[in-house]
């Protein structure tokens, strides 16, 4: 089976700086992966490359069937990003931002409607100003957008700051469901219980290289206990990965 | 692309509605303007008069700046730029709303100074067709190559200052137009005022055109 | 969990190796022939403007100031076209050479444009008594001066250099369409004034004025030349200067490495 995402030593440039020095990444279709690793080790850029917002200038990136090396643009429309710094208007409220944008990438109205209704924004608050709203609401409203769009690959990067406690369940029930419909997940999250939880596959990055990557448990005890001394991972090289099928 | 345009258009009045800036801000400082120049000339009625086109025409060259700025703005943002690439909107498409916004807005400027120049400076409203054609010209014309070069000063912090001294030499010949076809249109002149309104319209077409062409490169490679 | 520094170099060894990777002038035998042969060029037009050719029936001594002021505003438009063109190149093919060869016409048009306007404003001074008329080709070039210093003012922003260099090219693309359109409508305007034209190239010009006026151009154009192939040098050394070494910018990145020992990832070329 063809992995959705693959990168072998992709090297991707920001201005001049090379955030990603060497990145190795296999991602198969309804995967969950955890991007994990120190500020700076590159994870929000791999998402936007994954974007085909940045531009590969070395080895071999591919999304999608996409080769990011010729054609970054063309994957834009089958991917989605949820990102650090919205994209919101401040002064609209959050159904004409989410239909905004939904009608943006040419979702249905349906799809545009019920994205609303998954996140929980369809009521009083469909009508609000975004800038009025809570960071927890906004980062919802982002999540509406994304929805809006049914990508086939969903890209989130923090996803869990700002919200609380239900809306982190919601978002991880969201994102089950997504995969369970065949859309494929890489995230980055400080949040490591719950992402542990919910990956399926845990790549560690440093200084802009894949440091490793190995398979996620399921529960406490696991393998992902002992990730959680930072730092002290112990180097695997890339032949012994394990892919959960 | 007509479609994204629309949709962009809609978007970005639709933030200015609610936002209300032209209306409670650059109005004001518009009608200000006027006023101020009566200040400067001294109202022996006859200067002002036959400065009024002129004069009428610095106002909005300066009541643009402000609002092609705030255009601008709206899609600077880090995470603003990245969803527009993502969402498959042409980026000639997006250049032709975000233009057709600011028309909008400056179209509605003009009629507003129209109003104030009758009753300020005691202008008598003649040739109402050329004066018309006129300010749809100039204004295409100027929103179109204002949202360009907004793009290009985009993101900088020095947007505020760079945009006057890139657009206002380039907008010159709209000046120049848009006053000769006013004061011909108000009888001052003996020139026809229609060649120079031909002149803005080309003006407009150019800039349009090569505004909806550039857009793309400036929003990826920037 | 330490990385080891790169050991020193001899102290010599660094100095050497930086002068044989520098050139130490731009200079080269074809721009000291150009010099010299400007240098010449010059010579003759001072001979030729202050000396040989005659003061004009109508406006005396200050014609002579149309020796200098007619080939600069040429060589003015020449330069600005220079950089419409690289800038359209440089779009096309993205190599630093047009990005240099499009800021060095800009600034060398600015300097033209400055002379043109300051030729023109004295000669404005003895003719018509002020220092400025609203004469189309002056008011055009100070328009176009605006826009120069527009556009250096743009390339010259704290941006990343691939960013920068696509809008500068953008802007410089729009060079002579915006030159071209000011300069049709100033001259229309004025046209409506019957008022003084400043240089009329009067088409009976002969003798030793047309002598002169001709040398003007060859030795502004030698002048151009010298000053076009100096500051593209100057723009290329510091665009390669500027320049990412890639291989140099990965080591330090994968240094970063907080692991005991940086795996080794290979590098497909």
């Amino acid at each position: 089976m063809e992995p959705i995402v693959h990168f072998r030593a992709a090297v991707a440039l920001l201005g001049r700086f090379p955030a990603l020095a060497g990145i190795d990444l296999d991602v198969m279709r309804g995967e969950i992966v955890l991007l994990r690793g120190p500020n700076g080790a590159g994870k929000t850029t791999v998402l936007r490359a994954c974007a085909g917002l940045v531009p590969v200038v070395r080895g071999e990136a591919t999304v999608l069937g996409h080769d990011l090396r010729r054609n970054a643009a063309g994957v834009r429309r089958r991917v989605a990003l949820l990102g650090h710094a919205s994209a919101l208007y401040d002064e609209l409220t959050v159904a004409d931002n989410v239909t905004f944008w939904g009608r943006a990438c040419r979702a249905r109205p349906d799809d545009i409607a019920a994205a609303l209704q998954l996140v929980g924004l369809d009521g009083r608050l469909r009508d609000v100003r975004v800038g009025r709203l809570s960071a927890g609401q906004r980062r919802r409203a982002a999540l509406a957008c994304l929805l809006a769009r049914r990508p086939e690959l969903w890209l989130l990067d923090e996803p869990h700051a700002d919200l609380d406690h239900e809306a982190r369940d919601l978002l991880d029930r969201l994102i089950r469901q997504a995969v369970d419909q065949g859309a494929t997940v890489i995230m980055s999250s400080h949040d490591l219980d719950r992402a542990l939880a919910l990956a399926h596959r845990i790549v560690t990055l440093d200084a802009g290289m894949t440091a490793d990557q190995r398979a996620a448990g399921t529960g406490p005890g696991t393998p992902a206990e002992a990730l959680r001394g930072d730092g002290e991972a112990t180097t695997e090289t890339t032949a012994e990965v394990s892919h959960v099928a | 692309m007509w479609r994204d345009a629309a949709l962009v258009a809609g978007r970005d009045l639709r933030i200015e509605a609610r936002s209300r800036v032209t209306v409670h801000q650059v109005a004001p400082f518009a009608l200000l303007v006027l006023v101020l120049f009566a200040f400067a000339l001294d109202p022996a009625r006859s200067i002002l008069e036959r400065a009024t086109p002129g004069l009428y025409w610095i106002t909005v060259l300066f009541s643009a700046l402000l609002a092609l700025s705030r255009s601008a703005a709206l899609d600077e943002t880090a995470g603003a730029r990245d969803a527009l690439r993502l969402s498959g909107l042409d980026p000639s498409g997006v250049f032709v709303g975000k233009s057709l916004a600011v028309a909008a807005e400056l179209v509605v400027l003009e009629i507003l100074l129209g109003v104030g120049v009758i009753v300020l400076y005691g202008a008598e409203p003649a040739g109402v067709g050329l004066l018309a054609a006129t300010c749809l010209a100039a204004t295409v014309a100027v929103a179109a190559t204002g949202t360009l070069y907004g793009a290009l000063v985009s993101g900088l912090r020095v947007r505020e200052t760079l945009l006057p001294l890139l657009l206002l030499p380039v907008l010159a010949p709209v000046l120049i137009g848009a006053t000769r076809a006013f004061e011909a249109a108000l009888g001052r002149a003996p020139a026809d005022g229609w060649p120079w309104c031909g002149l803005l319209a080309a003006f407009a077409v150019l800039y349009s055109v090569a505004g909806a062409l550039a857009y793309g490169t400036l929003l990826e490679g920037s | 969990m330490t990385t080891t520094l790169p050991p020193r170099p001899a102290p010599g060894a660094a100095r050497d190796e930086a002068d044989a990777a520098r050139p130490a002038t731009t200079a080269s035998p074809a721009t000291r022939v150009l010099g010299a042969a400007a240098l010449v060029a010059t010579a003759l037009l001072v001979l030729y403007g202050l000396v040989i050719s005659p003061a004009d029936r109508e406006m005396a001594d200050s014609v002579r100031l149309m020796y200098i002021h007619v080939p600069a505003a040429t060589y003015l438009y020449v330069g600005c076209f220079f950089t419409t063109v690289a800038s359209a190149m440089w779009l096309r093919r993205r190599t630093p050479g047009w990005d240099a060869l499009a800021e060095a016409g800009a600034e060398i048009a600015l300097v033209f444009s400055i002379i043109t306007l300051g030729t023109g404003s004295l000669w404005g001074r003895p003719t018509w008594g002020t220092y400025w008329t609203w004469d189309a080709r002056l008011t055009s070039t100070a328009v176009l001066t605006a826009m120069l210093v527009g556009y250096l003012a743009l390339r010259r922003l704290e941006l990343d250099p691939a960013a920068r260099s696509t809008r500068a090219a953008v802007l410089g693309l729009l060079l002579v369409p915006n030159v071209i359109v000011v300069n049709r409508s100033v001259e229309w305007w004025r046209s409506l004034h019957q008022g003084s034209t400043l240089v009329k190239l009067d088409p009976s010009i002969e003798g030793t004025m047309l002598v002169a006026l001709m040398v003007g151009f060859v030795a502004f154009g030698l002048i151009f030349a010298w000053l076009m192939v100096h500051r593209f040098r100057v723009a290329w050394l510091d665009q390669k200067a500027d320049g990412l070494d890639l291989e140099a910018a990965l080591a330090a990145r994968r240094a970063e490495s907080r692991a005991p020992t940086a795996p080794e990832t290979e590098v497909t070329p």
